[in-house]
């Protein structure tokens, strides 16, 4: 599934990387807990948080993260933004809660990072 | 620089303990410096995520740290030196879910007390010693010579 089909199932603004929109995105995880993140994330992971400051665009970093999810309506400040357009890691805020944001995205057949081999 | 030749990298970086909006820029940079050497990806990840743990230690338990990064043709060796309480009870800080973390910590996402557990579970070799009130001492350490598939 691509970010721009992430993007509609979602209704997420794009905060950042709207030329990244093609990017297809195969498996996800979503924590608060960066400690969890580091622990479970693996490259290529779509990363789905609640977290807004600028640790959550520095942990997916470190991970290889393909792109950020913001749920619950957050965003980013400034300086995560930023970070974000340095390393090429699109963000996307979506309104709904965290539940409903994996819970859609699932249905849509878009698999859990743990359910990989 | 390419990993062909006998030199040794050997860089120095320095983390202020407390100092929450730049924690993490460390082991960005550290990152960096390994992608550019050209060491094998799933080394890269993993020594960026032990890099960061141990840097988010420093920033939320230390005054200061000093990072030390040693690459060498057969390994690339992580030092880290906080000046800080250390630690009393080093078995029970390795257990899974044991924090001290604050409240301003949690907030950052971190202080679940995965962090010293997750650094030993991504690194080779790993070695810590720790002072009660003077500080901790890690030793982190990936082997090159392998693919790297821990």
């Amino acid at each position: 599934m691509t970010l721009k089909e992430i993007k509609e199932i979602l209704q997420a603004d794009v905060i950042t990387g709207e030329d990244s929109l093609d990017e297809e995105i195969t498996f996800a995880g979503g924590s608060d807990l960066m400690s969890d993140v580091l622990a479970f994330g693996k490259p290529g992971i779509l990363l789905l948080t609640g977290l807004s400051n600028s640790q959550s665009v520095r942990t997916a970093n470190i991970i290889d993260a393909k792109a950020i999810v913001y749920v619950r309506g957050k965003k980013p400040d400034e300086e995560g933004i930023k970070f974000a357009r340095e390393k090429g890691i699109p963000l996307l805020s979506t309104k709904l809660m965290m539940y409903a944001t994996c819970g859609l995205l699932f249905s849509h057949g878009l698999p859990g990072v743990s359910n990989l081999p | 620089m390419t990993m062909n030749d006998e030199h040794v990298l050997s860089q120095k970086f320095i983390i202020k303990g407390g100092d929450f909006s730049n924690a993490g820029k460390t082991s960005t940079s550290i990152k960096e410096i390994l992608k550019e050497l050209g060491i094998v990806p799933s080394i890269v990840i993993r020594a960026s995520i032990a890099v960061y743990e141990a840097e988010m230690n420093v920033v939320m338990y230390a005054n200061k740290g000093l990072v030390t990064l040693n690459i060498t043709p057969e390994e690339l060796h992580l030092k880290l030196e906080d000046e800080g309480q250390g630690i009393s009870d080093i078995d029970q800080a390795m257990k899974e879910g044991f924090s001290t973390a604050t409240h301003e910590m949690r907030e950052m996402g971190f202080g679940a007390g995965m962090g010293l557990p997750n650094i030993k579970k991504n690194a080779d070799r790993f070695k810590i010693i720790s002072i009660p009130g003077t500080g901790t001492t890690l030793d982190i350490i990936f082997f090159l010579n392998k693919t790297g598939n821990k």
